[in-house]
């Protein structure tokens, strides 16, 4: 008995050891990469050990990548600012869409409920080029192409469905019976909307705020194809960065690193949420 | 309504609103939708049309025609293939994967909480990010996996730019991504499991490997299929990975429905085969998303019941 659990008690540290390096150490090796020159990087075997330098992170921040060849103009901070903007400004747009929707859904069964909330989140699971390749010939006739507007639409079709299920089960969640005491006593429908509802499903409503943050900051497909350079977020200018840097490969890495910190850090804030967030509800975290 | 009013007119008032509130409600959501519904139908009239963008006076009405030459073109049977192989191994992988972690993890303990945590982080990064990341650690020149590779023997292993190895690569950096997703949904399967059956078991002393497969197995199949049919649909459709990785290359070898369709759109410019080829796509998504809701209503409400 004791032996077998012994062994046992190894195996299992063992596992969890590998699974572990398994999964850090792609994050673990970018991130010394990002302080490394690239005389460092072309070292074989692979250095551990070396001298750090922020030169690959002040190359990106003031915008300037000196090399041999000259000095070439890098538009990084530029991307990261796209993606903070869009991701911000979706994620508004779609909880101040989103949760009204959401509360009719949960509070009222009326004609076509489920069957709209069904359409809604049949986005979620529909090839985006579908929608896209026709959308580029949309835009340029409504002359959306390649304006922020446009892409805080489309980036819709991601925030949209998260919120709206997620937020729906916190709905479903809270009791209607306090809601129905304060509209008894009174209140209209909105000041009961407002004071009761909204603040029992709040941490529900961040969180879901939180997840499609995520998930807009993530979104690659929809900016490569409706957005030019200038108004890509991160996961685009990275891609391009690559193919116009060409081997600044510390600059690459320390791009990655700048455009994961916000998402990672999200997720660390907030990971209570995300199992049942990111099953869109069907599963309880 | 807000004037002291009497309970009659009080009530009738609620009656009112309350009928037309939750159009109204959700009236905004849904217009911003049907918005983006409308290219949904133009891409099945597109693919019914003989459209290149480099011929648009050519453009006429084809019906059929991109769908039937789909059966004589060797391109589209080798999308159907990778795509097939992509999302089969991947989602296979992955949930062995993922339910054999989540197995080690399930104890709650402050060094299991915090693994799994640690866990989540590759899910939180853009896929297309993760791609470049392994790109990185796979350059043939400095890559710190081709050494690795060199070390045990595999001299020259190209990863991602030989075709012989460029589904292995891009599946790896698929089941490092989405790995955690399949783990925390089963982490949370196995943790809501009800104690009894499992001490019950323990007290008449069953076997472990019966009890998993006869218990905890069985108790887990609404959580496995939720999380195999989420990856499933995520997985036919890959395109961030294989893009950002490999454009589809080398060759044609990575050509994925959605890799395929951007460059017919793009490169060659033929928009009635791009469009055909989404919306087969779409069709099998849209039978894979039926079972799928089925079953995840099922569930959803019984996470409900229970919580």
């Amino acid at each position: 008995m004791e032996t077998t659990s012994t062994l046992e008690k190894t195996l299992r540290l063992l596992a969890l050891t590998l699974v572990v390096i398994f999964f850090m150490f792609p994050i673990f090796w970018i991130f010394l990469m990002s302080f490394q020159t690239n005389e460092t990087i072309l070292r074989i075997p692979p250095q551990v050990i070396f001298e750090p330098t922020l030169s690959n992170y002040t190359a990106l921040i003031t915008g300037k990548l000196t090399s041999a060849a000259g000095t070439l103009d890098i538009a990084f901070m530029k991307n990261l600012g796209n993606s903070v903007f869009l991701s911000v400004t979706s994620v508004a747009l779609a909880l101040v869409l989103g949760v009204p929707a959401a509360y009719a859904f949960a509070r009222h069964k009326f004609k076509g409920s489920e069957d709209i909330a069904f359409t809604l989140l049949s986005f979620r699971f529909a090839p985006p080029l579908l929608v896209l390749l026709p959308l580029t010939q949309y835009f340029q006739w409504l002359g959306l192409a390649n304006t922020y507007i446009g892409l805080i639409w489309v980036y819709q079709l991601i925030c949209l469905p998260l919120i709206l299920w997620i937020v729906r089960g916190y709905f479903e969640d809270i009791s209607a019976d306090v809601e129905y005491a304060y509209r008894i006593a009174g209140h209209s429908w909105f000041a009961t909307f407002r004071r009761i509802a909204l603040p029992l499903a709040g941490p529900g409503i961040a969180a879901a705020g939180l997840l499609a943050f995520i998930f807009a900051w993530n979104n690659f497909v929809f900016a490569l194809v409706l957005a030019s350079a200038d108004k890509q977020p991160v996961t685009v200018g990275a891609l391009a960065f690559v193919t116009s840097s060409g081997i600044q490969y510390g600059q690459i890495a320390a791009a990655i690193v700048l455009s994961v910190t916000p998402t990672l850090a999200l997720a660390l804030y907030a990971q209570r949420y995300l199992v049942e967030g990111l099953s869109l509800g069907a599963v309880k975290g | 309504m807000a004037s002291p009013a009497t309970p009659e007119s009080r009530r009738s008032g609620f009656r009112i609103s309350k009928k037309a509130l939750p159009y109204v409600l959700s009236l905004p959501a849904l217009l911003v939708c049907i918005g983006i519904l409308i290219p949904f139908f133009t891409a099945v009239v597109y693919s019914f049309q003989r459209y290149r963008l480099s011929q648009p006076w050519a453009r006429q009405f084809n019906w059929g025609e991109n769908y039937l030459n789909f059966f004589s073109d060797p391109a589209f049977w080798n999308t159907l293939k990778v795509s097939l192989l992509y999302a089969g191994f991947t989602v296979v992988l992955e949930l062995l994967l993922g339910l054999g972690i989540a197995l080690l993890l399930q104890r709650r303990s402050t060094v299991n909480n915090f693994i799994s945590i640690m866990l989540l982080l590759p899910l939180m990064i853009a896929p297309a990010l993760a791609a470049l990341m392994w790109k990185l650690m796979t350059n043939p020149g400095f890559g710190v996996l081709s050494y690795l590779a060199s070390l045990v023997g595999l001299h020259d292993f190209r990863w991602a730019s030989s075709p012989s190895t460029a589904l292995l690569t891009v599946v790896l950096v698929d089941i490092w991504v989405y790995t955690p997703f399949i783990m925390i949904l089963l982490l949370a399967g196995l943790r809501s499991l009800p104690t009894q059956p499992f001490e019950a078991a323990a007290l008449d002393g069953v076997p472990r490997l019966f009890v998993f497969f006869r218990i905890t197995l069985p108790m887990l199949t609404p959580y496995i299929l939720t999380a195999t049919l989420f990856r499933l649909l995520d997985s036919i459709q890959q395109f961030d990975i294989i893009y950002a990785m490999t454009q589809g290359g080398p060759g044609n070898t990575l050509t994925v429905f959605q890799v395929e369709a951007y460059l017919n759109f793009f490169q060659s410019t033929n928009v009635g085969r791009s469009a055909a080829l989404l919306i087969i796509l779409w069709a099998i998504t849209y039978i894979l998303s039926n079972i799928f809701i089925k079953n995840w209503l099922r569930l959803r409400e019984r996470a409900r019941g229970e919580a």
